[in-house]
């Protein structure tokens, strides 16, 4: 009967080689080859200025862009890649000059960048980011945060080999 | 010196109108924008503000004002809306061009452009009628229909795309101002009937 092939017992062993093989990593490669790119989102090219500087902090500081940069399909983490920031903050619209800078992923493919605080502009608190380098499919973000008092706002990039 | 009510009437809607400008005018938000980007906000809420009076003058019920004096005020605070709509897009526009092209083609991230440019396109119609009615020709009510449904779309556009906005307007004033402008809304069209379009007898 097929309901005796299905009993606790060859369950358990099936779990455990499922769980087994996931832990070895044989598994992992499949799922990674996976990882989508980042799709542009709408908007997010707005005011962009190419070129921002690469700079310690814009302006005064006081609020944290951060993020995390990695490779389509195997998702290894991509250090000393520019992501440029920009956003109407308490020091200048976004359009102003002032209010672009950019920063280099570290080893683990993070950034951190510090700005002035972003306050609603146009309906939302929002954020610009872009990776425009050349050596990846070009993408621009546009994240918004969940509340105005916010001190900080994450995007993160997945690229594409160009 | 007009009577008490009709004193208390007037105090009403002028304090209705003007307590959200005043209040968006304490908006913290004001410190960090531009002379032209505050202007188009405050053109904004203002416009909003003149859509409570318009329903109110349209079913005659504004007291101290004949038939032909709330028409006429009517026609030019249509005419004002117009010119708030401009100033707002306008000084958008100047604020950041890029945005309001994504608005005007329906191609924001922020869900309330949409609503507002319908708003805008609604209300742009509205007075072409109301400037063509004579020209057109159309029986009276045929013409208050049409003029009034995109009144409609007008003030619910108008209301949706306020209320989804993180601005200058204070959420509780701006939501009083919403909720009285949908209420003279509904109320004018009941008391106008205007889907009645049978001819007048």
């Amino acid at each position: 009967m097929p309901g005796d092939s299905l009993n606790r017992r060859t369950m358990l062993v099936a779990g455990t080689a499922l769980v087994a093989t996931a832990g070895s990593g044989l598994i992992l490669p499949a799922r990674a080859s996976g990882l989508a790119p980042t799709p542009s989102m709408r908007g997010g090219s707005n005011n962009y200025r190419p070129g921002a500087p690469i700079v310690d902090r814009i302006g005064g500081g006081g609020f944290w862009m951060t993020g995390t940069v990695r490779r389509a399909g195997d998702g290894a983490p991509l250090p000393g890649q520019r992501i440029q920031v920009w956003a109407h903050t308490t020091e200048g619209h976004e359009r102003d000059p002032q209010s672009h800078g950019a920063t280099l992923t570290d080893a683990n493919g993070e950034f951190r960048l510090e700005m002035p605080q972003i306050v609603p502009a146009f309906g939302q608190p929002h954020g610009h980011l872009a990776y425009d380098s050349g050596e990846f499919e070009t993408v621009f973000l546009r994240p918004i945060m969940s509340s105005a008092r916010d001190k900080t706002l994450a995007a993160h990039f997945v690229l594409q080999p160009v | 010196m007009p009577r008490p009510g009709v004193l208390a009437v007037w105090l009403a809607l002028i304090a209705a109108i003007a307590v959200p400008v005043v209040v968006a005018g304490f908006s913290p938000y004001l410190a960090w924008r531009s002379p032209i980007y505050i202007a188009a906000g405050f053109a904004g809420v203002i416009g909003l503000g003149l859509l409570l009076v318009q329903p109110l003058l349209a079913a005659r019920v504004l007291p101290g004002l004949t038939a032909m004096d709330s028409r006429m005020v009517h026609r030019w605070i249509g005419i004002t809306l117009i010119a708030m709509i401009v100033l707002h897009v306008g000084g958008l526009w100047i604020t950041s061009p890029p945005d309001v092209v994504d608005a005007l083609l329906f191609r924001s991230p922020t869900p309330f452009s949409a609503w507002g440019v319908v708003a805008m396109w609604a209300a742009l119609a509205a007075v072409a009628l109301a400037a063509l009615r004579s020209r057109l020709g159309w029986r009276f009510r045929l013409w208050r229909l049409a003029h009034a449904s995109l009144a409609l779309v007008t003030i619910l556009g108008t209301v949706v795309h306020a209320v989804l906005i993180e601005g200058t307007m204070e959420t509780v004033t701006k939501a009083a101002l919403c909720g009285l402008v949908v209420f003279a809304c509904v109320g004018a069209l009941i008391r106008l009937q205007v889907w009645d379009v049978k001819p007048r007898g």
